[in-house]
């Protein structure tokens, strides 16, 4: 029995739910010399700024008890060369790509928006809301409903009906829902969830922070328990709203994990680094996991953990299904 | 590109460990200055970077072998240190960009210090083959830390030593010894994998000469394949513009004058979409 993994962001049908995490997979040929990116659900890109950036002065890592801390500042080309050069590249194979944007004003994420509307290849627009808001002393908009929905209205309003607009959320808020509510009544089709919550650790040879950041985003599967709780309350509060889960997903049951509270697709990440092949080995776990559930869809197994407790499996194993009279 | 490697022996070299690893993919697609990663750790690590290794030989028995030379700085290179024969290793590679040789016979200088020199013995046999002439300088801060003496010795045209604490050879730095060994070899290059301090160093007295100089850098990486971009350098494009370069994927070996040693560890005022560049257009 195959078990049918396609998915769905919105209305736009993915072959699998596994994707890259933004900014985990580069420009995508990085990866490319490993396997084909075709077997990707999608591919996110990293975040893509108007300017071209030269990110965050290193050390720009550290690693950390189950994950690892990072603070690369977007490092990016811009928005130029990447219509010139990446996106083109990823759309001439035909891979299914969701672009993801950061900005630092609402004009900039519409400015990145209008520049992307009408270039091919844009299977989904994700904006990272984890940039500091220029306008508002430099704190993030994920962390406040309002900001995130002023970006996302505009941002909305300008790409075409047919490219679904996610909104990347952060863990950093008191209150995860009421940014998703806000962010899903501005317009976004999907959301993301969740952004690397920040941390920090300090060199106790140096005695200083290991960062030159000095802070940088959590990542790796120490955060996995967060995107978990993060996605479950989010799908509890709008079960319509599809759901993209990211968060240390290193395995096929972590994505099983983030499936079953309510994510319809994963994101990879930390876990390209320690294996360039993450992706591929995870979707075959997943699937292998489905199958033993007795789960024919993946699509089944979207929520399901949700269910009151003491009520019957809405899918008998496979093999008491062929006992049962 | 992703092998799990059998580890053949172990052994210490100085105040250093090797690994000789069963890695035939790895091995057949090596060029000096290649490197590997290796997931360390185990399967239920806690580990989640890869450490990115020197491959110091690469042999052709038991399908293709790399030698990978590493010291113990943390809780993942002990981890390696403790491998013994027959257990597995999860390698990727080879990575980066090799160095380029010269296309004719030429003097070459091959600047190591610490186990930084384990990268040039291959690349010293290849200078060999094609009938060039290779010079070793080798430093390191005692006589256990300055890595391969004996080999460049066997190889070599010359072999200079040195040690910051003279227990062997010269006291001083490699770069004290290097400007009288291009003059008395009339170096037409020099190769290097150093610290970055040293790098510059041996740099600015090839830059002295008026000659070559290829380093190889070490920086430290999440990945090794390019995706993570935390081992980023300013380093000078054909362009002129400064951009922050992945070791990994554009390097680990560069030119030594278009490496911005100073500025390493910083994003310097003018490198491509540096803060405040006035390159950020918001409409």
């Amino acid at each position: 029995m195959s078990v049918d993994m396609r998915t769905f962001l919105a209305h736009v049908e993915l072959a699998n739910p596994i994707t890259t995490a933004a900014g985990c997979a580069s420009s995508g040929r990085e990866l490319a010399q490993f396997f084909d990116l075709h077997r990707l659900g999608a591919l996110t890109t990293r975040s893509i700024t108007m300017a071209p950036r030269a990110g965050r002065p290193t050390p720009r890592m550290a690693e950390t008890p189950s994950g690892m801390l990072n603070a690369v500042g977007l490092q990016g080309p811009g928005i130029e060369a990447f219509l010139e050069r990446e996106l083109p590249w990823l759309a001439q194979r035909g891979i299914k790509t969701i672009v993801s944007i950061g900005g630092g004003t609402v004009a900039e994420y519409s400015e990145l928006a209008r520049r992307l509307a009408d270039a091919p290849g844009v299977t989904a627009l994700e904006v990272n809301l984890s940039c500091p808001n220029m306008e508002d002393r430099g704190r993030v908009f994920a962390r406040e409903g309002s900001a995130a929905a002023e970006v996302i209205a505009s941002v909305r309003s300008i790409m075409r009906y047919d490219v679904p607009v996610v909104a990347k959320l952060a863990p950093d808020v008191a209150d995860i829902v009421s940014v998703a509510r806000a962010c899903v009544d501005a317009g976004a089709d999907a959301l993301s969830m969740i952004n690397n919550p920040l941390g920090m650790t300090i060199d106790t040879e140096a005695l200083r922070p290991s960062l030159a950041a000095v802070t940088g985003g959590l990542s790796g599967p120490a955060i996995l328990p967060l995107a978990v709780r993060c996605v479950w309350q989010v799908h509890a509060a709008l079960p319509g709203v599809p759901l993209i889960g990211v968060g240390g997903v290193m395995t096929g049951s972590d994505a099983f994990q983030l499936v079953l509270a309510g994510a319809c697709a994963v994101g990879v990440g930390t876990a390209l680094f320690h294996d360039p092949y993450a992706c591929l080995r995870i979707e075959r776990e997943l699937e292998d996991l489905l199958r033993a559930r007795g789960l024919q869809r993946l699509a089944d197994a979207v929520g399901l953990a949700h269910r009151p407790p003491g009520s019957a499996p809405r899918h008998l194993l496979v093999d008491s299904e062929e006992t049962t009279p | 590109m992703q092998v799990t490697g059998t580890v053949l022996t172990t052994r210490r070299v100085d105040a250093y460990h090797a690994l000789t690893v069963v890695a035939p993919g790895v091995a057949e697609r090596y060029r000096p200055g290649h490197f590997v990663s290796v997931a360390v750790g185990g399967a239920q690590t806690s580990m989640v970077t890869r450490r990115a290794l020197t491959i110091h030989d690469v042999k052709s028995d038991y399908g293709g072998t790399v030698e990978l030379v590493f010291t113990v700085r943390g809780p993942g290179t002990a981890w390696l240190a403790e491998r013994r024969a027959r257990d597995t290793l999860d390698l990727v590679g080879p990575l980066g960009r090799p160095f380029p040789l010269p296309r004719d016979p030429a003097h070459c200088v091959l600047v190591g210090s610490e186990y930084g020199s384990a990268v040039l013995f291959p690349l010293a046999d290849a200078l060999l083959e094609r009938g060039c002439r290779v010079d070793f300088v080798l430093g390191g801060a005692g006589a256990e830390r300055v890595f391969g003496a004996m080999r460049a010795r066997r190889i070599a045209e010359t072999t200079t030593l040195t040690t910051e604490d003279g227990s062997l050879g010269l006291r001083g730095k490699v770069t004290d010894a290097l400007p009288s060994v291009i003059a008395d070899t009339r170096a037409d290059a020099v190769y290097a994998c150093a610290p970055m301090a040293t790098l510059r160093a041996v740099t600015a007295v090839a830059m002295e000469f008026d000659i070559p100089v290829q380093v190889a850098v070490e920086e430290s990486m999440a990945c090794g394949i390019g995706v993570c971009m935390t081992c980023v350098l300013p380093v000078i494009g054909d362009d002129g513009v400064t951009r922050m370069v992945r070791a990994c994927a554009e390097g680990p070996v560069f030119r030594g004058e278009r490496v911005r040693f100073e500025d390493v560890g910083t994003i310097p005022f003018d490198a491509l979409g540096a803060p405040g560049g006035g390159a950020r257009h918001v409409s």
